[in-house]
């Protein structure tokens, strides 16, 4: 099973274990407080730039915090709300995909409509209008986001159970007289879910930036608890004096949203034989 | 296709009505909309004048009556914090800053796509194919904003203010912005065209026009190109969508004076109508653009069913 295509996914799992680790164990392994200042120590620069210092690997920023002990523990915010929104995203989406194709008529026709809707809206501009009137929190961020990614997951779920509602074992265990709720969970639920696996990887990668973007604009979590894009936003003031504080945070969130991309790209072609090698 | 024509039009209607509710009920959330609709430092009984002011004292049903058919005026109230007309400040704001901005990056995308898609399918597995297939994972990966700092910190910073860092008002001022807001989707349309221009390599016609004898040049820009090119017209619509949501962040990066840097600044002022005309107009601009994909690709491919 490992050749050197699964090499790049390979590589990609490893990162993100050692993502979920750091943010695991951020208070172990950060070298300091995170959001304690320092003034005397402000825009001190990375360790193997002239007046770097050992005590600060990655510098410090403009209130003198360290940017690893910032790094490591922003990994928390981009893992969690990127896992949680997607987890709201799939579990709406998939609930309304499956009442969407198995009834059909007027309940299809409502969910397919309001996502239409929701499609018109970017995830930035809802982001932006919802954080106006609710004000930045943990809570409105998963909310947000787990809003503008539920439409895919509703139509790709309501796809499927229209081609399986049609399929031989679903007939039969209606015929049987199982009622509606036996059959979408036991027999339609399962088999939807599958295809569903290479989107919700897709969908964390792209949550993680959306979180980023949300927070960039300081329609985030409120400072000062670190997270990458509030790191970007404060670093970009400082671009003349202090490069690194634009560069590494950026850095984090490439790595890490990346490696999820292989393990998806990976995925993707894995579940599906059809793919060629090399066209895609 | 008249009828398919009108039930379009009719299904962009009812999204446009939605979104018009959404943004009714969104100042309507916290459950006291004069408390936004007014200056922040206003007194009880001012928040109590407003209220009564704008009828936010009668029913709710009376109210959503009275919205849309202001905002059928195009009335959305004034900004608070500029005392003019909201609707208005939008559309100073998208036309010309955010539609020049959208219009370069999307002429880059595209056209720099064609070329570069083409070589990397007729020279499948050269160091160009390769190329664009590692910029296209990357520039997925990476949020366009970054790359935006990046781009300043290169050419503005290290390379002593080749190119300026923000602000806008000649052609110098666009090229960071129109760059950082191209890059992913151009990457992502050089993918395109290529795995669209193999497939198409690949069938009887082309064989066909080669057999005739015709110059390679001849098969592939005139019989191959042209049956590729309706995905790469799809993200076309995909990307114009993209490159809209994109300007919002990518505007704040520049300091581009457009509609999306409008809408960010009047957040923590609370300027409700400028969001909500803001919001609305993105939102419609959206919708606009989808229909029309949507009519282009049926009218370019016969194969598309009009059901």
């Amino acid at each position: 099973m490992s050749g050197r295509r699964d090499l790049p996914a390979l590589a990609g799992v490893a990162v993100i274990a050692a993502a979920v680790l750091v943010a695991a164990f951020a208070p172990a392994l950060a070298p300091a407080d995170p959001v304690r200042n320092r003034l005397l120590d402000r825009l001190t620069p990375p360790m193997w730039a002239e007046g770097g210092t050992a005590r600060h690997p990655l510098g410090t920023d403009t209130l003198g915090r360290d940017v690893l002990s910032r790094l490591l523990y922003g990994a928390r915010v981009s893992l969690v709300v990127g896992l949680a929104a997607v987890l709201v995203a799939g579990v709406v989406g998939v609930a309304f995909g499956l009442v969407a194709g198995y009834r059909g008529g007027w309940p299809d026709d409502l969910l397919m409509r309001l996502g239409d809707i929701q499609l018109a809206f970017p995830v930035l501009l809802l982001g932006v209008a919802v954080t106006a009137v609710l004000g930045a929190s943990l809570g409105n961020m998963i909310l947000v986001l787990g809003a503008s990614g539920w439409v895919t997951y509703a139509r790709i779920a309501r796809g499927e159970t229209l081609s399986l509602k049609e399929r031989e074992f679903v007939a039969a265990a209606r015929a049987l007289g199982a009622p509606a709720r036996h059959v979408v969970a036991r027999h339609l639920l399962p088999n939807v879910l599958p295809p569903l696996m290479v989107v919700t990887t897709f969908s964390v990668a792209r949550t993680i930036i959306a979180e980023a973007s949300l927070s960039f604009l300081g329609l985030g979590l409120p400072p000062p608890t670190p997270s990458w894009g509030a790191m970007l936003d404060e670093g970009r003031n400082y671009i003349t004096t202090g490069w690194w504080l634009a560069l590494f945070p950026g850095l984090a969130i490439l790595v890490l949203v990346l490696a999820i991309n292989l393990c998806g790209d990976w995925l993707r072609d894995a579940l599906d034989p059809r793919i060629e090698k090399g066209i895609g | 296709m008249r009828a398919y024509l009108l039930r379009r039009l009719v299904h962009a209607l009812v999204v446009v009505w939605g979104v018009v509710t959404f943004v009714f009920f969104l100042v309507r959330l916290t459950g006291d909309p004069a408390a936004f609709l007014v200056d922040p430092t206003a007194t009880q009984a001012e928040i109590e004048h407003t209220r009564r002011l704008l009828g936010l004292d009668r029913s709710l049903a009376v109210q959503y009556a009275d919205f849309l058919a202001a905002i059928a005026r195009g009335d959305f109230g004034q900004s608070m914090q500029t005392r003019r007309p909201a609707l208005g400040l939008v559309l100073e704001h998208l036309w010309p800053a955010t539609a020049v901005l959208a219009a370069a990056a999307l002429l880059i995308s595209t056209l720099g796509a064609i070329p570069l898609g083409v070589l990397s399918a007729t020279h499948r597995g050269g160091w160009l194919d390769h190329g664009s297939r590692l910029a296209s994972l990357f520039l997925q990966s990476m949020p366009a904003f970054w790359l935006g700092i990046m781009l300043i910190l290169l050419f503005a910073v290290e390379l002593g203010g080749l190119l300026p860092a923000y602000g806008s008002g000649s052609l110098r001022h666009l090229i960071l912005p129109a760059v950082t807001l191209a890059a992913a989707p151009l990457a992502q349309n050089v993918r395109l065209v290529r795995s669209g221009m193999l497939e198409v390599l690949g069938e009887d016609y082309v064989r066909t026009a080669r057999a005739k004898g015709l110059a390679e040049r001849g098969v592939v820009y005139r019989h191959a190109l042209r049956n590729a090119a309706l995905p790469v017209l799809t993200v076309t619509g995909l990307s114009l969508g993209f490159m809209l949501s994109g300007a919002i962040i990518i505007e704040t990066v520049f300091s581009w004076p457009g509609l999306g840097r409008l809408i960010v600044q009047a957040v923590p002022g609370r300027d409700f109508p400028v969001i909500q005309a803001g919001v609305f107009v993105f939102a419609v601009i959206f919708v606009a653009l989808n229909l029309v994909v949507d009519l282009l690709y049926t009218a370019l491919d016969p194969r598309v069913r009009l059901t």
